[in-house]
């Protein structure tokens, strides 16, 4: 029980809830990353790996449940650090130098909060698939391939034929990436993991992995702007 | 060289603070910065006026004493190097210096650029003690240390407690100074009986005093006069880690 309040009630226990979610998060996008790479693949791989999920509910929804947790616990201990932080400091420096610190390492509450609006966009987008947020009038629930399964494939290539939402995206994946240049490294710091052996590496290895992250993430959009003329069938006239 | 000073002035800790621009004239490069303010609080006083208030003790850099952000760093940002020991050579003639203090919740202004930094020294006090057998004198080398070790604990001891890393942090987080001060003991056989009971009573004592937390921006390395090493917090994160999941 004491553990229990120790964390929750502690600043370094807030910061161990930051970086274990975070953690977990950041194997959730490695993840999700190489699923959604297959649309690399064509339509075959895509439509199976969505079936493949859609159909498995056993792991689809502890999947889901574990990831809202693990969000909201990083949200709420993200929040909860920084009114703290904020009422540590109550009158502010009339000049002010961000000695050694890093623009992604001042901006995480910022870039965090647009990444959460971005998921809730992107939940819309294409899990829930509300119509009016895809900005192309078409309904991505009911796009069926030959084989009755759900055309993810199809779905993506209209979903970002619209240049604005893929800007979007990319945009907020530059923002996540920015956000995990810093966090991927402070996570070990803040678990007590970093020592002077690791530091470089694991300040460098941050930085090389969000890049790799984000040209991962961003080639899918600009794929799929690219193969959205091509595209042929009932929904895409 | 001649300079402008744009320096805080703050009665008290009820007043609210403001800034108040001097003239620091034929001001030598081999100065160091504090008496480069001497001189200027002579002028000021021949003006019977009230002269700038700051700390100061051993102007040497090893007291801790000196408080000073100046233009936006602790201690003027020059490496391992307090404001004391910061010299005019590193500014030019005719430049504009802005002077402010320690600005932190836990650090409350006493006057002008001085802070009350009671809140470190209960911090060290929420340290307790350290078990140490009495009776007659030990023999040299009984309890033996390895040499990594007992350098890592003196890079750790080095740590003055100025407080110049919670004026850098963004979130006026003191981590680097409790780090400093539990890994210190901590690492050392002498205090490794405590080591548990250290972690979790600095820490809380840190967090009741209204410090912010770490976001891992290496600003607090940067600026610290004795080089405390950011790993020191990662120590400190495993040590509390360990000790709270011990149920302690």
């Amino acid at each position: 029980m004491k553990v229990i309040t120790n964390i929750f009630g502690s600043s370094l226990g807030k910061k161990y809830l930051m970086a274990s979610t975070g953690g977990l998060m950041v194997l959730f996008v490695l993840g999700h990353l190489a699923g959604n790479l297959q649309i690399f693949l064509g339509r075959e791989e895509i439509n199976r790996y969505g079936h493949f999920l859609q159909t498995n509910l056993e792991i689809i929804w502890p999947a889901r449940i574990l990831l809202l947790t693990v969000l909201g616990l990083h949200v709420w201990s993200a929040i909860k650090l920084s009114a703290e932080n904020k009422a540590a400091r109550p009158v502010a420096y009339a000049k002010w130098n961000p000695t050694a610190a890093s623009y992604a390492s001042r901006t995480m509450l910022m870039s965090g909060l647009i990444v959460f609006a971005f998921i809730a966009y992107h939940l819309m987008h294409y899990t829930f698939m509300v119509k009016g947020v895809n900005l192309t009038g078409t309904d991505f629930a009911v796009l069926t391939d030959p084989e009755g399964r759900h055309d993810i494939y199809t779905m993506m290539i209209k979903g970002f034929s619209n240049p604005a939402v893929s800007l979007f995206y990319i945009v907020a994946i530059g923002l996540l990436c920015l956000h995990l240049s810093h966090g991927m490294s402070a996570m070990f710091q803040s678990l007590g993991w970093k020592s002077p052996a690791y530091r470089p590496v694991l300040d460098r290895g941050a930085k090389i992995v969000a890049s790799l992250i984000f040209l991962g993430y961003a080639s899918i959009p600009v794929k799929c702007y690219l193969l959205a003329p091509g595209l042929t069938g009932a929904c895409c006239k | 060289m001649n300079l402008t000073l744009k320096v805080w002035r703050q009665t008290n800790s009820k007043t609210p603070g403001h800034f108040e621009t001097y003239q620091a004239k034929e001001v030598l490069k081999d100065m160091s910065f504090l008496e480069m303010l001497d001189v200027v609080n002579e002028e000021i006083i021949g003006q019977r006026r009230e002269p700038i208030a700051f700390d100061s003790d051993c102007r040497e850099g090893i007291c801790g004493s000196c408080s000073l952000v100046i233009n936006g760093i602790p201690h003027g940002g020059h490496k391992a190097t307090a404001a004391c020991q910061l010299h005019m050579r590193h500014f030019q003639d005719g430049q504009t210096i802005t002077i402010e203090p320690w600005r932190a919740q836990a650090f409350p202004p006493v006057k002008d650029l001085i802070v009350d930094r009671s809140a470190f020294d209960r911090i060290i006090q929420a340290g307790g003690f350290v078990s140490v057998n009495t009776g007659g004198t030990p023999d040299a080398n009984a309890i033996p240390v390895p040499k990594e070790i007992s350098d890592l604990a003196m890079d750790a001891a080095q740590c003055i407690g100025c407080g110049a890393c919670v004026a850098a942090c963004k979130n006026a987080s003191a981590m680097l100074f409790v780090a400093a001060k539990v890994s210190h003991l901590n690492l050392l056989p002498q205090g490794a009986a405590e080591k548990d009971r250290r972690a979790l009573n600095m820490v809380t004592q840190m967090d009741a005093e209204g410090f912010g937390a770490c976001t891992v921006t290496g600003s607090c390395e940067a600026v610290c006069p004795k080089e405390i090493s950011l790993s020191f917090i990662s120590k400190l994160n495993r040590d509390y880690g360990v000790a709270i999941l011990k149920g302690k």
